[in-house]
């Protein structure tokens, strides 16, 4: 079996992998890291969105094997010093989320998005989490939770 | 044209904290989310997170098409793979559980086939189990499946209701029929009622089938401790209590050794209101290895397992005098049940029965639904539940009817509803509305719609033959929720009350442990319920803890659906919460050295009456009771209290939605250019949460409107099965909303709460559609299928234009 070599939240893991498995359930099942969900297997959903190298990928449609020797950042791993990062307070003030389940996802598509474009309007909101279902808000707290964002960092 | 800033949210309060508002109430401020720590930080419990030692996984394999004959299942091959324990096909495990229950029989004499885990005789829907692996992981499990060899002898698919009346092709052999139960609800004279009209309109709406489509997927974990015949079912379910008490009956288990746990639940909208095929496969794989195991369904594979919603074809006949007075409305409903029933698969369209005539006075309705069987994934309840369909059926032809008579829908709408000064009202389908003011609610969302505005701007673009046409719909809903008044599910045969359970107890150092019977799974109880119990017991809301879900925390309970949660879980909470300060009383009392009639609880403390300095705090009594070294003769050390609550109505939420839509006439799109939803759901806990659920619920009417369809072919295949084919919308495929609110408070409980849970979904899909009728009824359109996608619209178009695309 190949080996991978990751560093995940700051954090260096070295594991013989399967080379069919899946990145998430990497994350998941062998790290326990479960902050990241899957919520479809067509690649539509985003709720496994993590960023890989500083961009958002959707880490269902990654193999385990295609991070080897990248940076991982999950949910887990966004908080600093116990600080949360604005994404994660701005979606808890504007309550752009309710059961959560989309919210890791969502919040790491954003960290991208505004690292992509600091200062969005409405519509390069709605466009840049394309990617990302919700079905619980309808979109419009997550809007004003990521403007919100913007404007603080 | 009218200025729509749609950022705008008219109430919206800005400075929020988790400090303790003015005045030390609760209710009514929109204090932050207790749920979103866990949530936003990733320290979840899903059930798919679940690991447990020894813990195996198991897949089920699914009928590749829709109706076959099972002639042969070899599971043995599936054995030889790594990885694999055990693997069992639907005859294998027969004796180990009964039929999975539904909990509605509509009629004494509706037809209730047998539901098996796995099937043993025929498949009667693409996706239907038939055999189970179980397997170390579950990339072995999935593996393995392919290893099973199933013989079928194909039999032709009936997807269409009218087709599936004729009973050419039986899903169900021993019934003889495909029609399942015949409801009919006669209220009033209805053919006087018609004959006495001068205008009569009829139409036939279709309900298309919906897929839920909760973001978390459906998955299940059972522990045994298969020795003593105990077992933990963790289940990604809306309803702990009842599924306990159902797993038990069904898989002979001794209820009071059966624990359900739902942990952190994903989304269910309906669709985790069920009692599935796979939670009862847990049980009795985790009894036959004496191991732990777990089910996650893929999503596609929950498009197939999962229940679907909707699903009717609606024949709706409304007669007015020629002034528009109603007389009359007449329903004929053909409700497509699926290949069995689910949990209360036959009671959705029956919970629509009164909600037809909806806010109108009428002198006669009649109601007639009969449940159609098909090779199709079983139906259930999916947001809204048979009153979407219900409200979506009556604005629709309110409109046409409108139409009918050259008068404004508003207009229309005026002179028939039910006027602020006639509540309580009996309505002509037998439900008694406790309160309601739909002038109010109206005049509001006019004011932040610019109503005349647009109208003079759709009169323009009309004029000038614009491509874009602008389209105004209006949906003036009411619905009844908060399930329910056990006598009155009594009354429909629904197996079970409506009630709903709650507990209180204050810990030694002054923490308060409020349980509660609702499964809350995104709507924010935890929050709302620290709102209720801190105002009534005087406490901060930080030092109240909701513990629920557990059915060994909270062993008493009836869950969440149909919008019950606040108006009956909600009020038992209150409830509790003043029997605790009533059995605190006279310990307040003799630490006070007062009698105990002349204590009051007033401002949050215990006072003597005349003597406001003397005063005791509900938890500095708490601690005097819990070390009970000198408390009054004769009364027990302890303030715990508990309730179970039953309804004495249900709960009546309304209000207007506008919806301004822009329809391009050459290419069909439809954008939602503004929408307005002002609703009445009476005194609000928490406008924060309140806005967040009729947001959320907007989206999936909006989507039931334009996106959303479920799909099946001549042969019973769902086309649809994947998220890239089942068009669920992205934010870019919706607008922002103005929310705003009247507040008529319900005359039913002490704090005037209706529920808001479906209100949203009920509402506007006939907004929307109203509004898309609007822009291009000038062209000769008056009908649109749903939902109104680019190609039905261009098609409806053309049909009306005389083209032949229809």
């Amino acid at each position: 079996m190949p080996t991978v070599r990751v560093t995940i939240n700051r954090t260096v893991y070295e594991d013989e992998v399967e080379p069919r498995l899946l990145f998430v359930h990497y994350l998941r099942d062998r790290l326990g890291l479960t902050g990241t969900n899957v919520g479809c297997d067509t690649s539509n959903c985003g709720a496994c969105t993590v960023l890989l190298d500083g961009q958002s990928v959707k880490s269902c449609t990654l193999l385990a094997v295609q991070a080897d020797g990248c940076e991982v950042t999950t949910i887990e791993g966004l908080a600093s010093n116990g600080e949360w990062h604005p994404l994660q307070t701005a979606f808890h003030t504007e309550h752009g989320l309710q059961c959560g389940y989309c919210t890791p996802g969502m919040i790491m598509a954003s960290v991208s998005l505004l690292a992509e474009n600091p200062d969005p309007s409405e519509d390069e909101v709605r466009m840049g989490l394309e990617g990302n279902l919700c079905r619980c808000t309808g979109y419009h707290n997550i809007v004003k939770a990521v403007r919100k964002a913007a404007s603080e960092l | 044209m009218a200025e729509i800033d749609p950022t705008a949210v008219a109430h919206e309060v800005d400075e929020r904290s988790t400090a303790e508002p003015e005045g030390g109430r609760n209710v009514g401020q929109a204090l932050l989310r207790k749920e979103d720590a866990r949530l936003v930080t990733g320290q979840t419990r899903w059930t798919d997170n679940i690991q447990l030692p020894g813990m195996l996984h198991f897949a089920v394999l699914r009928a590749p098409m829709a109706h076959a004959r099972i002639t042969n299942v070899d599971v043995a091959p599936a054995l030889e793979q790594p990885g694999v324990l055990a693997a069992f096909s639907g005859a294998d495990l027969a004796g180990e559980y009964s039929s999975l229950p539904c909990a509605w029989p509509v009629t004494e004499d509706m037809v209730q086939p047998d539901h098996h885990p796995l099937a043993t005789d025929k498949v009667r829907y693409a996706g239907d189990g038939v055999a189970v692996v179980v397997a170390r992981d579950r990339y072995q499990a999935a593996d393995a499946l392919e290893h099973i060899v199933v013989d079928y002898d194909p039999l032709p698919a009936v997807v269409d209701m009218e087709q599936a009346l004729r009973d050419e092709v039986l899903v169900h052999d021993d019934a003889g029929t495909n029609r399942c139960f015949e409801f009919d609800m006669p209220c009033g004279d209805i053919d006087q009622a018609l004959s006495d009209a001068d205008v009569v309109v009829k139409r036939r709406f279709i309900q298309q089938r919906l897929i839920p489509t909760a973001i978390e997927p459906r998955a299940v974990v059972c522990e045994p401790i298969a020795a003593a015949g105990e077992y933990t079912v963790y289940s990604a379910t809306q309803i702990p209590h009842i599924l306990r008490l159902m797993l038990a009956l069904g898989t002979q288990t001794d209820e009071s050794k059966l624990r359900v746990v739902a942990p952190d639940v994903g989304g269910g909208f309906g669709s985790k209101l069920n009692v599935y095929a796979e939670e009862a496969l847990a049980v009795v794989l985790a009894r036959r290895l004496g191991r732990p195991v777990k089910w996650t369904e893929t999503r596609s594979e929950g498009y197939q397992a999962t229940i679907h919603g909707r699903d009717q074809i609606q024949d709706i006949t409304i007669g007015a005098r020629s002034d528009g007075t109603l007389t009359g409305l007449n329903v004929e409903l053909k409700a497509n049940m699926g290949a069995y029933l689910q949990l209360v698969t036959p009671g959705v369209p029956v919970l629509g029965a009164f909600m037809f005539n909806a806010i109108y006075k009428m002198d006669a309705y009649r109601f007639n639904c009969t449940g159609v069987f098909t090779t199709k994934t079983p139906t259930d309840a999916y947001r809204g539940a048979g009153r979407p369909e219900a409200t979506y059926a009556i604005e629709r032809i309110m409109d046409e009817l409108a139409a009918e008579l050259d008068m404004d829908p508003l207009e229309l709408r005026r002179k028939n509803w039910i006027a602020h000064e006639e509540f309580p009202y009996d309505t002509v389908s037998g439900l008694t509305y406790d309160s309601g003011n739909y002038e109010a609610a109206t005049d509001k969302a006019l004011a932040l719609f610019g109503y005349d505005d647009l109208r003079a701007e759709q009169a323009e673009r009309r004029e000038r033959g614009d491509r874009v046409q602008l389209g105004i719909g209006i949906s003036t809903y009411t619905e009844m929720c908060g399930l329910a008044p056990s006598r009155v599910l009594g009354t429909l045969s629904y197996g079970a009350g409506g009630w709903e359970a709650a507990s209180i107890r204050v810990l030694p150092t002054g923490k308060v442990e409020v349980v509660t019977g609702t499964a809350p799974h995104g709507q924010g109880h935890v929050t709302s319920w620290s709102q209720i119990a801190a105002d009534a017991l005087g406490v901060d809301y930080d030092d109240v803890m909701v513990l629920h879900s557990d059915t060994r925390v909270a062993p008493k309970g009836m869950d969440t659906y149909g919008s019950r949660s606040l108006v009956v879980g909600g009020i038992a909470v209150h409830k509790t919460a003043e029997k605790v300060i009533e059995k605190a009383k006279p310990f307040a009392a003799h630490l006070l050295e007062a009698s105990v009639d002349d204590i009051d609880f007033t401002d949050g403390a215990f006072q003597v009456r005349g003597s406001p300095e003397a005063r005791k705090t509900l938890q500095e009594v708490a601690l005097a009771v819990f070390a009970a070294h000198d408390y009054p003769e004769g009364l027990e050390p302890d303030l715990a209290a508990e309730t179970t609550f039953d309804p004495e109505n249900f709960s009546f939420p309304h209000g207007t939605h506008l919806c301004a839509t822009e329809v391009d006439t050459e290419t069909g799109r439809v954008s939602i250019r503004s929408y307005v939803a002002v609703d009445d759901v009476g005194k609000v806990v928490n406008p924060q949460i309140v806005d967040g659920q009729v947001h959320g619920g907007l989206a999936q009417g909006i989507a039931q409107a334009l996106y959303e369809e479920a799909i099946y072919d001549a042969d019973g295949n769902l086309t649809t099965g994947t998220l890239v084919d089942y068009y669920v919308p992205g934010a870019p495929d919706l607008p922002a909303y103005v929310t705003d609110r009247t507040e008529t408070p319900a005359t039913t409980n002490p704090l005037g709460v209706k529920g808001v849970g479906e209100a949203g979904t009920i509402a506007s899909t006939p907004a929307v559609i109203n509004a898309v009728l609007d822009a291009l009824r000038h062209l000769g359109v008056d009908d649109m299928p749903l939902p109104a996608s680019p190609q039905n619209v261009w098609k409806a178009i053309q049909a009306a234009q005389g083209g032949s695309a229809r």
